[in-house]
């Protein structure tokens, strides 16, 4: 036991980063797997962070409250902005929601008085528990896997593939384009809110573009076909830097060469359902399968 | 008869551009009319905005005596009045089983739709065979079929087809002419817009052409086969 409990002390850090990391690649998993490039979730992440904060610190609420503010507020911006919007498609939905998120950064910047500004917030409470962590992203991941195979999940796969076929099956674009969008901000938001009571310390440059390249990376890199996927991501993402800490200087570099490997050869994702069925089915007739590939 | 869909003075642009120039037809019910034009003369167009997925600027758009133009696309379908798009907007990565069962995404009956889904599969028995395939892995025909079943399964009472023939070949075109001769025949209403002009006439009750966003000629399908400017234009002389 005191093998685990130095283990504990030395990475609970770590550990508890993987699991918020797998809740910020989920938020943006969840946008894309209706078929929407939006990038604003650094920026939900934040807003996130700044309420649930501010909520424990200056308005003495209680960390529930602060973890419900921190998914609500996001979401409500998310509908706001949403509605304009999410009439683009492709990059350029891309490019206005990173403008989005600049746009947050620079208010965080200058709302001082409320936020710190520059200087960001010091002295949040330590109220983030591993199982806070852990039960956040095994209820979002039930939500969402319940949401896949219902009605709603339909849709979102219809809409991903073929936005005009979807809309002449009479599915609704808009409002479920809407719903993906907004969910995916609440959950960006709790992982913020999270994130929070966890570093003691938050400033804006934490919810900038880099933040939305690393969240955007750690669902791709992790496959955006399953659930597992984000997950898988974001382990990826997260230990890797700690594994090659023996490469001192090198080690940005290999990181690097790491993920442009992994991107090269399996373009799909390290998770890849149809992949690991295939394999599967491969391992099971012992033989090599020849209709495989052909897709 | 009265019409089942009445069009008048439609006009639809994109920008600056045009697409259709106040155009005025009607379908009645029971009958396979024809809309037929070369490329880019609006049909198309013409399509998408009496599924609303484009707004007309001008005109009205009737259907069962009801004003359609400010209705959502979702609510269109709700209607009856369900679209085959162009290019057969199949869901790749989804079975043939659940592209089918997409298409009845607005229905809530239950035992309704598993009977349209069997009548679906007796029409195309090639989706019956290959109903747990991905939908990718099918042939163009097999799509078009597939995209045309799915059309069924949301219960149209006037079914709208952009361009079947696209892309296949001369056999399967037949094939699935033949297929949609025998849909109208069990009583549905059907609405084709094409480009492959000789196939869509003989078919068809009645025919449209178009020419850069207006119509230019009407009159019956076989009328229209002999009339010696469709010859000259769309049937090789």
């Amino acid at each position: 036991m005191e093998g685990f409990d130095n283990f504990w002390a030395v990475y609970s850090n770590l550990v508890l980063s993987i699991g918020i990391n797998a809740l910020l690649a989920i938020s943006i998993w969840f946008t894309l797997s209706c078929g929407l490039l939006a990038m604003a979730n650094a920026a939900f992440m934040g807003i996130g962070a700044y309420t649930a904060a501010l909520l424990t610190m200056k308005a003495g609420a209680s960390f529930t409250v602060a973890l419900l503010g921190g998914i609500g507020a996001p979401l409500a911006v998310a509908l706001i902005i949403g509605m304009p919007t999410l009439r683009l498609s492709g990059v350029y939905l891309a490019m206005a929601t990173l403008g989005f998120g600049e746009v947050v950064r620079i208010l965080i910047l200058n709302a001082e008085r409320w936020t710190g500004g520059a200087l960001g917030l010091n002295g949040i409470p330590q109220l983030t528990q591993w199982w806070h962590v852990l039960a956040s992203l095994v209820a979002v991941l039930l939500v969402l896997w319940r949401l896949r195979r219902s009605r709603v999940g339909r849709a979102f796969e219809a809409i991903k593939e073929d936005d005009v076929a979807a809309a002449l099956m009479g599915i609704g674009v808009m409002s479920h384009k809407l719903l993906a969008f907004a969910l995916g901000a609440g959950i960006a938001g709790l992982a913020g809110a999270l994130n929070a009571h966890l570093t003691f310390f938050i400033g804006p440059a934490e919810y900038g573009f880099e933040r939305g390249i690393d969240i955007l990376t750690m669902a791709v890199l992790g496959g955006t076909g399953g659930l597992a996927g984000p997950v898988v991501g974001a382990l990826v993402i997260t230990l890797l830097p700690e594994f090659l800490r023996s490469f001192r200087n090198y080690r940005l570099m290999i990181n690097g060469v790491i993920l442009v490997l992994i991107v090269l050869f399996l373009p799909k994702g390290i998770w890849d359902p149809s992949r690991v069925r295939q394999w599967l089915k491969r391992s099971r007739r012992g033989m090599p399968d020849n209709t495989a590939g052909v897709r | 008869m009265s019409a089942l869909l009445e069009v008048a003075g439609l006009e639809v642009a994109y920008g600056h551009i045009e697409a259709v120039r106040g155009i005025s037809f009607e379908v009645h019910a029971g009958e396979i009319r024809t809309l037929v034009g070369a490329n880019g003369a609006g049909k198309s167009t013409t399509l998408l905005a009496l599924s609303g997925l484009v707004r007309a600027r001008a005109g009205s758009i009737r259907f069962d005596g009801e004003e359609l133009l400010r209705l959502k696309s979702h609510q269109i379908v709700d209607r009856g009045l369900v679209q085959v798009a162009e290019g057969r907007a199949i869901l790749t990565t989804l079975s043939v089983k659940e592209n089918l069962e997409l298409g009845a995404y607005r229905r809530q009956d239950r035992i309704g739709i598993a009977s349209d889904l069997e009548k679906v599969l007796t029409l195309f028995p090639l989706l019956h065979e290959r109903i747990d395939t991905m939908a990718g892995n099918l042939s163009g025909g097999e799509q078009q079929m597939l995209a045309i079943g799915r059309a069924l399964l949301a219960r149209p009472r006037l079914l709208l087809l952009d361009e079947p023939s696209m892309g296949l070949a001369p056999l399967v075109v037949q094939g699935i002419f033949r297929t949609l001769g025998e849909i109208n025949h069990d009583g549905l209403t059907i609405f084709l817009v094409e480009q492959n002009v000789r196939q869509a006439l003989k078919i068809a009750q009645y025919g449209y052409v178009l020419e850069t966003g207006r119509i230019v000629l009407a009159d019956s399908g076989r009328r229209l086969l002999d009339e010696p400017k469709v010859l000259e234009a769309y049937l090789g002389g």
